[in-house]
């Protein structure tokens, strides 16, 4: 416990957190502070790539093990099991139509990369090692939720209804702006290795954490409009799922990099992906393929709710118990 | 000088649409569009401003296109069959232009 706390305090004190937070104050207080888009799809681009290559360059410098493999297949079936796990939870905690539920539940097995990269953050900030596919894990568990909820909704629809997924819109999924950078620059950073990274470490290992901050100030900024504008539309029930999903997901990733017997830091990223919910890639995906849900409902309690809660409490609790169940 | 007599389309659809909606704007043969970025507005599901958005999926785009008035209804019909489900406005105004054989 007293652990935990220990390193809640140091989390919640971290300049990363203080930048969030300030964000969202910002916002609630209707300052008019706020970042162009250009240099907001900037920063997210250098950390995409900054994440990638140093997850590349890590596995350059282990080596490529069966683990890996299995990791990335335990992820894909953690992203697609999930959907199913929160949609019996929405329909049991909250008054969702079927459609909203679906959509919500899509955003819960997919991932945040912006808490990923967060965590390997806080990570390197206490001295953990995690490994480095843990990048390709994430880009893996981008997708595969999509489809669960797609399947859910056309079971429920009855007859067939095959018209919300169509190439274009897996093309569209699969081949998105996130993955394409993280895994480009994860295999870049694979090939190069540590020689690659020595050429590069003053632009994507210095500068790493204080466009870290900038970039979460932003995210501040953004979720805390969110939850102002849109606040209203979540009742009791789905602001308590908001919480609630997180902590389930992390149990299934704890169970998950338990078996498979990654590092203290590989276990803890599982748990943080797995608890994590998608505000850029799935939302999107949703709005194409089930364009009657309700946006302000998915992206007020995976952006507004569920990113803060893993943000400040989620991430420290997720190191803790993967530091005492591992012996890290 | 000399006018013609022309349609001004204006589709306001959201972002993740627009490649859809050009693609059937190309299959109805419209020889040209412009996209323009949709900075904020407000309407049936709120008020929202482009600067608050976190990705594409939020935002919104303007697609404009200039025909011939014979045209109009092949364009309508490919663009409708697009913007049918989605959040959106499609706007048809009467236009003059210069050079007729571009449209």
């Amino acid at each position: 416990m007293d652990q935990i706390l220990s390193l809640a305090t140091t989390n919640l004190l971290s300049p990363i957190i203080l930048c969030f937070v300030l964000g969202v104050l910002a916002a609630l207080a209707r300052s008019d502070l706020s970042f162009p888009e250009a240099v907001a799809k900037g920063m997210s681009i250098y950390l995409l790539f900054a994440i990638g290559f140093k997850g590349g360059v890590s596995v350059a410098d282990h080596g490529i093990d069966l683990t890996l493999g299995l990791s990335l297949l335990a992820g894909i079936v953690l992203s697609a099991l999930l959907p199913f796990i929160a949609f019996f939870l929405l329909q049991t905690m909250t008054g969702l139509s079927r459609l909203d539920a679906a959509a919500v539940a899509a955003h819960y097995g997919s991932i945040s990369i912006v808490t990923f990269v967060a965590a390997t953050s806080v990570l390197e900030g206490s001295g953990i090692a995690a490994e480095g596919y843990m990048v390709a894990v994430a880009a893996a568990m981008e997708a595969p939720a999509i489809l669960s909820a797609l399947w859910l909704i056309s079971r429920g629809a009855g007859d067939g209804d095959d018209r919300r997924m169509d190439s274009t819109l897996m093309r569209e999924i699969m081949l998105n702006g996130s993955i394409v950078l993280l895994v480009g620059a994860f295999m870049i950073g694979g090939i190069t290795g540590a020689e690659g990274l020595a050429k590069i470490d003053s632009f994507i290992v210095s500068p790493f954490q204080g466009v870290l901050c900038l970039f979460l100030l932003d995210m501040g900024l953004v979720a805390g409009r969110g939850l102002r504008e849109e606040g209203a539309v979540l009742r009791p029930g789905p602001l308590a799922f908001g919480v609630l999903m997180p902590l389930v997901g992390s149990a299934f990733g704890l169970g998950a990099g338990l078996l498979l017997g990654l590092s203290t830091g590989g276990v803890a990223l599982f748990m943080v992906l797995s608890a994590s919910a998608s505000y850029i890639a799935v939302p999107a995906a949703m709005r194409v393929a089930l364009p009657e849900a309700n946006p302000s409902i998915y992206l007020t309690l995976s952006l507004g709710v569920t990113f803060p809660f893993n943000l400040t409490l989620g991430i420290p609790l997720y190191v803790a118990i993967a530091s005492a169940l591992t012996g890290g | 000088m000399q006018t013609h007599k022309a349609k001004r389309v204006e589709i306001t659809i959201e972002a993740v649409m627009q490649s859809r909606l050009t693609e059937a704007l190309k299959k109805a043969e419209v020889s040209g569009y412009t996209v323009l970025p949709v900075l904020g507005g407000s309407g049936r599901s709120g008020e929202w401003s482009r600067s608050g958005q976190v990705s594409r999926a939020q935002g919104m785009v303007q697609v404009v296109c200039i025909i011939r008035p014979e045209r109009l209804d092949d364009l309508l019909e490919s663009a409708f069959e697009v913007v049918e489900r989605y959040i959106g406005m499609v706007c048809v105004t009467d236009c003059d232009v210069l050079r007729a054989e571009r449209f």
